[in-house]
């Protein structure tokens, strides 16, 4: 079976503890290791990884990063602070309830952009066909077409892993499989500091008796749904023939068919432009006030305004987004005549969604912003009024 | 209550009061239909709270009598029914229930208390004057396409209604933009339409009324208010409130200084534009008119499809002139042109282009370029 030193990168089919070539015992064994191309690179922990490297002296304490204070979330949790329970995007005053002893540490998104350039910058090295979903995960297309040195898949990114180590000072878990979907799953099979890969003969048995939610696409709505009519596994989605799918879930029955025996058509897209602009705040005391809420929209239009404005871009829908003082989350949306850029009629459309929200019940974050994106030149066509 | 129709008879009307009734309804009773029978006729009534419809149809009634019923429901059976069948519905004591027999089939539907079906308070009307169906559909057809369907620019989702002197003559002249593009269209006032306020009549309001136009008569009776608008039909009543809001001034927006005259044959220009549009992106769907003494040239490119160009004839005699439009909007105005040539008056490619029928000027249009 085909082993990979994950220190050296050596690919070879010995069935040795070491490495032949660097003595390492860190071997990887996959039967299908050599006919795998599609990467999905994950940091681990990534803003605390950050932290800690800039910190030694937080190595081995429960860091949290995110914003202190009663209102914040947790954007990330350390391991280390993991093992008391806090998880990213947990309310801070319950994760410190967990995990009093907890340093926490306010985001600091600048040096995580740049630190996510610096490894973007080594993973280039070895393709262009790069997708960064985020500033810690990326997917990698490694396949011989694509990549630019001229070594396996798996050597190339036992390489990266080790490099980003070496050179950034964070840790990566990697996941390999033959599309963007298995590719995911991998990564987070091994986590921290993980190698893992799923071929092609496995992959309908490794999703088998997952929960439906595993399957990209299914969120907690579709899932409601599918335990209402009793599927609550993959295993028993993949039993039903795709007219069956199709029938029950519609177009999405289609996809759900190829997704659940493991097929994956999406290809690895560099720089996929953005599908929406939005920005959002969250108050430091909820807000009931109608009037207040209005006032706290007006800037954010002209933030996301600017934004559109770098970007050359304007959207067709606006988007308002709220969340209850119970963490229930609200969208509101209004497909706009032509498309804008413009500031003010953002505030004026999402007034509109707004006010009819606005009805005296607690918020405790106001969002807005713009989807359907067109290039600037097609928003706000001249008006006979304007 | 209890009545016998013919299902043609029932169906035409029931068509009519159906799609005033709004598919998702927070109050049940606007989901019904109110049906009342008296001596020889059945009465059907439907509302939206701000447009209200009645229509009168004959019908052999045995016992008079009132009662509401879904509306969608009734007329997807009625609609379900054999053609040429009779139709008896029957509504007894106080069960709240309306039983609809035909041939083989019944139907029991549950109803909802007359008593508690709203009714438009009509209030006074006192600009009474009547159009013609001809010229009324041709206020609504040449103008509608241009309503907004912003809805933050509630006072543009309608036909502007309005009275107006041009050149000497008294019209009665319709209205609409969406700040894109805008159609203005008039017809000899009619008698008695003299001092009505200009109102803005609702789009849906346009949508159910030209709807009632194809099927009838000869003349509809217009009356109004400065808050609600009628519309008589031989069998139907059509009343709707009105947008409460100030309509822009339009005419400032006509400009009257342009100079530069394009004139093309309408059928051929409209087929130019629908072939070249086919490669505009589904998002700008601009096309680019480059215009030169006697020749007219329509190009578009994508950078997903490719580019386009069609040359057709022209008069045209100013200085070259490139402009761009979105090639809907200019289909939507061609098909309104009933002659052949039509004209273009334009200043440049950024400012706002008239577009006339030449043999006719009841009809004007305005038009914003696009940056091509």
């Amino acid at each position: 079976m085909a082993a990979l030193c994950r220190d050296c990168g050596a690919l070879g089919d010995g069935d040795g503890r070491w490495c032949g070539r660097c003595g390492s015992d860190r071997q990887f064994r996959h039967a299908e290791l050599a006919d795998l191309h599609i990467a999905h690179i994950d940091c681990d922990a990534f803003y605390a990884s950050v932290e800690k490297r800039d910190d030694p002296s937080l190595a081995d304490k429960p860091v949290i990063v995110g914003h202190p204070g009663g209102r914040g979330v947790v954007t990330t949790a350390c391991y280390v602070a993991r093992r008391y329970g806090p998880r990213s995007a947990m309310p801070m005053f319950k994760a410190l309830e967990l995990c009093p002893h907890a340093v926490v540490i306010p985001p600091n998104m600048a040096k995580y952009k740049r630190v996510s350039e610096q490894i973007h910058a080594l993973l280039l090295k070895a393709t262009p066909l790069i997708e960064p979903v985020s500033l810690d995960e990326a997917y990698l297309d490694l396949s011989p077409g694509a990549r630019l040195v001229d070594r396996p898949a798996a050597t190339l990114l036992a390489r990266l892993a080790r490099a980003i180590e070496e050179r950034v000072g964070i840790t990566v878990s990697v996941g390999l499989s033959y599309n963007k979907f298995l590719a995911k799953m991998a990564s987070d099979r091994d986590k921290p500091r993980g190698f893992a890969a799923i071929g092609r003969t496995e992959a309908r048995a490794l999703l088998a008796p997952l929960p439906v939610r595993a399957i990209h696409g299914i969120g907690a709505a579709t899932a409601r749904r599918m335990a209402e009519e009793g599927i609550e596994t993959v295993a028993q989605l993949q039993e039903l023939p795709e007219a069956a799918l199709v029938a029950r879930y519609g177009k999405f029955g289609r996809a759900l068919a190829r997704l659940v025996r493991g097929d994956d058509p999406r290809k690895v897209t560099p720089d996929r432009p953005a599908k929406s602009v939005s920005v959002e705040t969250t108050f430091a005391r909820d807000v009931r006030s109608p009037e207040a809420l209005c006032e706290a929209l007006r800037p954010l239009c002209e933030r996301v305004a600017t934004r559109l404005e770098r970007g050359d871009l304007g959207g067709g829908t606006v988007v308002l987004k709220l969340k209850t003082a119970d963490f229930r989350t609200l969208t509101r949306s209004h497909r706009l005549a032509a498309p804008t850029a413009r500031a003010d009629i953002l505030y004026r459309v999402g007034l509109a969604l707004l006010r009819t929200e606005a009805d005296g019940r607690a918020f405790r974050l106001l969002g807005i912003g713009v989807a359907d994106l067109v290039p600037a030149a097609l928003a706000d066509p001249p008006d006979l009024f304007a | 209550m209890k009545l016998t129709i013919e299902r043609a008879a029932l169906l035409k009307s029931l068509a009519h009061v159906q799609s005033v009734v709004e598919r998702r309804n927070t109050i049940p009773i606007l989901s019904n239909v109110k049906l009342e029978g008296r001596s020889g006729a059945l009465s059907l009534n439907a509302t939206d709270m701000d447009l209200d419809i009645i229509e009168t149809v004959s019908a052999e009634v045995s016992q008079p009598g009132a009662t509401t019923a879904p509306a969608h429901t009734l007329y997807d059976i009625v609609r379900k029914l054999p053609d040429g069948s009779q139709i008896e519905l029957e509504q007894t004591g106080d069960d709240g229930q309306l039983t609809l027999r035909s041939g083989r089939s019944k139907f029991t539907l549950a109803c909802l208390p007359v008593e508690d079906f709203p009714v438009m308070s009509g209030g006074e009307l006192p600009n009474v004057f009547t159009l013609s169906a001809a010229e009324l559909r041709a206020l609504i057809d040449r103008t509608r396409f241009a309503i907004s369907t912003e809805e933050t620019r509630y006072y543009l989702n309608g036909i502007y209604v309005h009275t107006a002197r041009n050149m000497g003559v008294d019209v009665l002249r319709a209205v609409a933009t969406d700040g894109h593009r805008l159609a203005r269209f008039e017809v000899p006032l009619p008698e008695g339409a003299e001092g009505m306020p200009g109102v803005i009549v609702p789009r849906k309001t346009v949508g159910e009324l030209r709807k009632l136009i194809d099927e009838t008569a000869v003349e509809v009776t217009v009356s109004l208010s400065e808050s609600k608008i009628r519309f008589a039909f031989d069998e139907a009543v059509l009343t709707s409130k009105l947008i409460d809001g100030t309509f822009p001034d339009y005419e400032r927006v006509i400009p009257a200084d342009n100079d530069k005259n394009l004139e093309v044959d309408c059928r051929t220009f409209a087929q130019a534009v629908d072939r070249v549009s086919a490669i505009s992106t589904e998002k700008s769907r601009a096309i680019k008119l480059s215009i030169e003494k006697g020749a007219l040239v329509l190009s578009a490119s994508s950078p997903e499809n490719g580019s386009a160009v069609e040359e057709i004839e022209a008069v045209y005699s100013s200085t070259p002139l490139e402009i761009g439009f979105n090639s809907r909007y200019l289909l939507d105005i061609l098909a309104q042109v009933e002659g052949d040539a039509v004209r273009f008056t334009m200043s440049d490619a950024a400012s706002p282009t008239v577009v006339r029928e030449v043999a006719d000027g009841s009809a004007v249009y305005v038009l914003m370029p696009m940056r091509v």
